[in-house]
């Protein structure tokens, strides 16, 4: 009745609703029924049509019954004295000798969420339990998980718990799969349902009676158990292997999940798992609903975190096809990153080539970018097909080129002069702000090796008046800076010119904060200048980051076959829009009021979220599991940022030189100790950091290995079950070099321990720790887990 | 896994649908929905989405939106596969899907939806199970509109044989229990899907080639099948069989319901066919095809004296003369800035057209016959053609649906239903294969 308004539609309905003539003949009252409903389905609110329709539901034909109880259960909450009258016929049905009749009966009276109802419902409900048809059983145990959702804060009936946990041996296996949903949620305060071993036992035996819903949803309660003995764990998984190979996409990752709960602590196990679901999860990768596509790469994508060459020979089932939207290349494009290898290096960039020139321009500019994260291990064969792109002159291709070119080069300086090369020409074709910021920062850090690169920048100073970007107007005063530095003469003039605009006439006081930053620093001398603006070109930490290491399945177990894979774009590539790389290393441009301790120019920053490479260092013999001390645990939680770390460790450093030596200030400790462990500054940074992040120690930064000083910051928080008190836990380790045992003496080493340090000096590396608040033992307890660690990975350094 | 809401929207955004089977949050989330699903850009992910605490899951099926919200810890695997199993069965009871076949059966589909899930819980998806608790008839759409007519050719392009089922047969709903007229009719289909990429060089750099045997029953009551599949069939790289022209593939998985126990000897597939349309058996073939690839295209781009794009292209069908592809559609990238199209095709029933926005050329061919080849001279005016923008051009994406041929050369060698079912009855065996993906560089 697309012409009458809602409320004439409701008084239409209901005149027909009452009529006799209607009610007499069952066939159009049915349709007159199926029209309310199809005014509540387009949003109708039919709500005052409640009485007629509880007279409505006395009736033989179960299609009208049924109809007025979608009805029912839709609006009973606005009338609940009104269902009391339903519920006396609904209680009838339940004695109906149909059990189709019954089951609905009852389904409907559990789902009117009325809990004045609910005293009216619980003896059918028992009755249901013990009835003869299946189909009534099933509705009633789901009925005792309503009903107790209806009472929250309710007792719950032991009875009916025990009643329920006695059903799970229930000859329909619908019926046992319902018991342990309604277990969970009856139970749910307590833990859910109990796991036992004979519950365990029965449900594994009988997974194959369920259908794929039901196994899979047996299969996830099943992770709670721990099996009593090993041989009784790979009976079960060898029970279970044939459902880690099924077709279905559901029962497979369910069983996936569980072998990987079970197997936590056999990582080969585990691994030989993973190899087998490889068949079907690629199978999955093919499905035919794109969803379901989507959902299979986004857990691909997991797995490889931990094994990287788990599908490389598989790599063209990863390209893309024709038809597929954005987002499923996009993963696919990402899951190609992953799977480079030499042999297949070839095929995969021909293949990611031939996306670049897509005619959706964010397929385009993902495989742009895809390209350039391959640039970071092949770097010749990528370069040469993105500097072939510029020859395009495709605006937006130009742009995500030079972006991409900008972040390769800072990752593999080696690759500049290749670059420098292609850049002359970009700025004719470059319309938005982040490609042409990517090409300021290029110009600023290459200058001297782009022959154009002053009148490149002379034109856009020209045309700063009409810029709208501030991040463009910083960039670019950056980089006209940058050049000044190396090409005074050609670059002075006009960096007056653009100083004077931004200081003058320009609004953004971001950009005239910056420029008379750098007017300052100009009055202070070329050479201060220098100091400040001396630019990293590159970040070398990345660049032996760029085979990630495998992380162990904890990483990512827990969010396995959930939605949270599918949320979160899982790798943190290619983000298009963002500013210089610098910025990413978030740590602060040396300044001159910063401690030389924390002197940037030396330390590589590790980022937060690259955790460690423990899998590979297979957990050594000699290192204690994290909390192996009884009363404290260490946890890298809350993180603390390096800027953070940064104010924290200063602090420390100037109530120190106030107090002199004294043990504790107001606001906490700090120790200084050394550990004899003289290899460990020639062990590489990765598998330091995930030595460290195995006893969840994080490091924050370090020199590169064999390089002297060595330093290495690092932070943790521990935390005291008995006096449920945490701590954070800051420290520095610092190795000054074998031939120079009397270490840099500037500020650092007044304090008493380590004066002992003289002859097996040169072993010695010297940690300095600060605690906030103070906590001797738990601060003891640390020192005794990096002494472990430090010790462990020395002796491996040396044996290797 | 659980299911707090379940809805089903239009394109356009009308609530089709709508049920609340725990009462944890209003139907205003209908609409946070729709804003937020249309509010996504390109490359943005839709299936998840998230509101407050809770969560969209979403697949598209025949143009409309099938909508779950649930909780955070569900497993996506089972969700997506269970709203695509729902769309399956609201198209096996509703004939088809389509906004209308919705609409028109909505109290049907109220009542699948009651059976199906309770609580949030799968309870039954099985239509074996589902047809005795069905009440409700469904209501056909209109059985002969033009949508169907122009359908006709899907399956059997030559439809005055009368060997062919029409296309139109197999989209009507599936039959009650209480209705003992209409036709029992089975049909099982072999549907290929190809991926192929030839490389610039006219090298095969990758094919694939994807398969099943979907079953679509229509009989009462069919208590079992046997298909026999070719003898030479086999599975894996090292096994051969049979002396004929093996027909290999690389894997192959089989619906839980099917028996194999004959499967080994003589490649016979044993089931019993519930009511309404299920895939029997999938299998897939990697990097390997038995013939040449179907077709095959002869490029030669170029720029004319008057600064004009030329775009020869030759396209050679290499089927076997008996087959025919039907609807080919070639895509061809043109570089940005192109104005417009002049063409020349070698036939009249042939047609392309330049579209602006995509900046593709889209060349039409009703059908090519096996071991004839067409082509066709395109001229585009792009104002500054430079011998880079020539580089845009490709790669060329090829559509096509080649009926009664597969790729893998999978054959049903018998059909047999027993007991023998009392009555009339037709099984229908029938060959499409698809191009999912057939991409050839320039």
């Amino acid at each position: 009745m697309p012409y009458l308004s809602g409320k004439e539609t409701v008084k239409e309905l209901r005149r027909a609703l009452s009529n006799p003539n209607i009610q007499s003949d069952p066939l159009r009252y049915r349709n007159t029924v199926l029209k309310v409903i199809r005014a509540m389905s387009q949003g109708v609110d039919v709500s005052d049509l409640f009485s007629e329709m509880v007279k409505a539901c006395a009736t033989v034909d179960v299609v009208q019954k049924k109809l007025v109880y979608v009805f029912l259960c839709c609006y009973a909450h606005l009338n609940p004295e009104l269902s009391l009258l339903v519920v006396n016929t609904l209680r009838k049905d339940c004695l109906d000798p149909n059990p189709m009749v019954r089951s609905l009966a009852l389904r409907s009276m559990t789902n009117l969420r009325l809990p004045s109802l609910v005293e009216y419902v619980e003896q059918p409900l028992t009755a249901g339990l013990r009835d003869r048809a299946a189909c009534v059983r099933r509705v009633a145990v789901l009925g005792w998980a309503k009903l107790h959702n209806l009472q929250p804060g309710s007792e719950i009936d032991g009875a009916v718990v025990n009643e329920l946990y006695s059903l799970l041996r229930d000859p329909d296996p619908v019926v046992m799969v319902n018991c342990l949903r309604a277990l969970e949620e009856v139970l749910k305060d307590e833990g859910g349902v109990v796991i036992n071993k004979p519950i365990t036992h029965h449900l594994l035996n009988r997974l194959k009676e369920c259908d794929t819903w039901g196994q899979s949803e047996v299969l996830r309660v099943l992770q709670r158990y721990r099996p009593q003995s090993e041989d009784e764990l790979f009976d079960i998984l060898s029970l279970l292997d044939s459902s880690l190979v099924s077709p279905h996409p559901p029962v497979m990752a369910a069983t996936l999940s569980l072998f990987l709960s079970l197997c936590s602590s056999l990582p080969a196990v585990s691994q030989a798992a993973l190899e087998r679901v490889r068949g079907p999860l690629l199978a999955a990768c093919g499905s035919g609903s794109r969803e379901m596509r989507f959902t299979a790469l986004c857990h691909i994508q997991l797995l490889l975190r931990s094994i990287p060459g788990l599908l490389g020979e598989h790599y063209k089932r990863f390209f893309c096809s024709y038809a597929e939207p954005a987002y499923i290349k996009r993963r696919k494009m990402q899951v190609l990153v992953e799977l480079v290898n030499d042999e297949n290096v070839v095929m995969i960039l021909d293949e990611l080539k031939g996306y670049c020139t897509d005619v959706n321009t964010d397929t385009a500019q993902t495989a742009i970018s895809a390209i350039g994260r391959i640039g970071q291990s092949y770097s010749d064969k990528c370069l040469e097909i993105l500097t072939g792109l510029l020859g395009l002159k495709q605006d937006q291709i130009t742009s995500a080129v030079v972006q991409t070119i900008r972040d390769l080069v800072w990752a593999c300086p080696q690759c500049s002069d290749a670059v420098s090369s292609a850049l002359e020409g970009c700025e004719e074709v470059l319309q938005d702000s982040q490609g042409r910021q990517a090409l300021l920062w290029l110009l600023g850090a290459y200058g001297e090796r782009i022959s154009s690169s002053p009148y490149t920048l002379e034109a856009f100073i020209d045309g700063v008046r009409s810029e709208t970007s501030m991040e463009l107007k910083m960039e670019l005063l950056t980089s006209t800076m940058r050049l000044f530095l190396c090409r005074p003469a050609e670059t002075q003039d006009m960096l007056g010119r653009l100083l004077h605009y931004c200081i003058e006439e320009e609004r953004d006081m971001c950009v005239r904060g910056q420029a008379l930053l750098y007017y300052r620093l100009l009055q202070r001398g070329i050479a201060e200048t220098r100091n400040v603006l001396q630019l990293r070109r590159s970040d070398p930490s990345m660049g032996v980051l760029i085979g990630r290491p495998a992380e162990p399945f904890s990483q990512w177990v827990s969010s396995f076959n959930t939605l949270e894979p599918l949320k979160h774009c899982s790798v943190e590539v290619e983000s298009t829009s963002r500013g210089s790389p610098e910025h990413l290393a978030s740590i602060p441009k040396s300044n001159a009021d910063l401690p030389d301790d924390l002197d940037c120019r030396q330390l590589e920053m590790v980022h937060l979220g690259s955790d460690g490479a423990a899998q590979r260092l297979g957990c050594p013999a000699g290192l204690p599991a994290p909390g192996a001390e009884p009363s404290v645990t260490l946890s890298l939680s809350p993180a603390v940022t390096p800027e953070e770390f940064e104010r924290l460790w200063t602090q420390r450093r100037a109530s120190r030189s106030e107090q002199e030596s004294a043990d504790e200030g107001d606001d906490g400790t700090w120790i200084e100790d050394t550990i004899r462990c003289g290899a460990v500054p020639h062990c590489s940074p990765q598998s330091l950091h995930a030595a460290m992040q195995l006893v969840n120690i994080q490091t924050l930064a370090f020199t590169p290995s064999h390089s002297l000083p060595w330093k290495v910051f690092l932070y943790t928080h521990t935390w005291r079950a008995d006096a449920s008190c945490s701590t954070l836990v800051l420290g520095e380790l610092l190795y000054a070099g074998e031939l120079n045992p009397k270490r840099p003496a500037e500020g650092e080493t007044e304090g008493n321990e380590q004066t002992q340090a003289t002859a097996d000096g040169d072993k010695d590396v010297k940690v300095t720790l600060r605690q906030q608040p103070h906590d001797v033992s738990a601060l003891r307890v640390f020192l005794s887990v990096l002494t472990t660690v430090l010790h462990t990975l020395s002796s491996e350094v040396e044996s290797e | 896994m659980m299911i707090s809401q379940l809805f089903i929207l239009s394109s356009k955004g009308d609530h089709l649908i709508y049920k609340d089977y725990r009462g944890e949050a209003g139907s205003d989330v209908i609409d946070v929905f729709y804003e937020k699903v249309t509010a996504l850009t390109g490359d943005q992910p839709p299936v998840v989405m998230s509101h407050k605490d809770l969560h969209f899951v979403h697949i598209r099926q025949g143009g409309l939106y099938w909508v779950a919200t649930t909780t955070a810890d569900s497993s996506p695997f089972s969700i997506i596969e269970f709203l695509n199993r729902l769309s399956g069965l609201v198209k096996d009871y509703c004939g088809s899907l389509s906004e209308k076949a919705i609409q028109m059966n909505f109290a049907l589909i109220y009542e699948l939806l009651d059976e199906v899930l309770d609580y949030g819980y799968v309870q039954t998806t099985s239509s074996d199970v589902l047809k005795n608790f069905i009440q409700s008839e469904a209501v056909s759409s209109k059985p002969f509109s033009l949508f169907d007519l122009s359908n006709v050719g899907l399956f059997g392009a030559e439809t005055q044989q009368n060997k062919v089922a029409p296309s139109s047969a197999a989209t009507r709903p599936i039959q009650s229990s209480r209705d003992p007229g209409g036709k029992s009719e089975i049909f099982v289909d072999v549907i290929e899907k190809m991926s192929v990429v030839i490389g610039s060089n006219g090298v095969l750099m990758k094919a694939d080639i994807e398969g099943e045997i979907r079953v679509k029953c229509y009989m009462p009551s069919c208590s079992e099948m046997r298909i026999g599949l070719n003898e030479e069939f086999s599975v894996g790289k090292s096994q051969l069989r049979g002396y004929g022209a093996a027909v290999r593939v690389d894997e192959c998985s089989f619906h839980q319901s099917v028996q194999l126990d004959e499967f080994q000897s003589h490649r016979i597939l044993r089931l019993c066919p519930s009511q309404g349309e299920h895939t029997v058996m999938q299998y897939r073939l990697s990097d390997e095809l038995p013939s040449a690839p179907p077709f095959r295209l002869f490029p030669s781009v170029e720029r004319d004296s008057a600064g004009r794009l030329l775009m020869y292209l030759k396209l050679r069908c290499d089927l076997p003369p008996k087959s025919t592809a039907i609807n080919l559609s070639a895509s061809i990238p043109v570089p940005r800035g192109s104005v417009s199209l002049s063409q020349e095709l070698s036939s009249p029933d042939q047609s392309a057209e330049l579209q602006l926005q995509n900046r593709t050329v889209f060349w039409k061919i009703p059908r090519l016959c096996g071991g004839t080849q067409l082509s066709a001279l395109f001229k585009l005016d792009v104002p500054g053609l430079s011998s880079a923008s020539m580089l845009e051009v490709g790669p060329v994406g090829l559509s096509f649906e080649l009926p009664k041929w597969t790729g893998t050369g999978l054959q049903i060698r018998f059909l047999r239903l027993s007991p023998v079912h009392p009555g009339p009855s037709q099984r229908w065996v029938r060959y499409v294969t698809h191009s999912d993906s057939y991409i050839i560089r320039i």
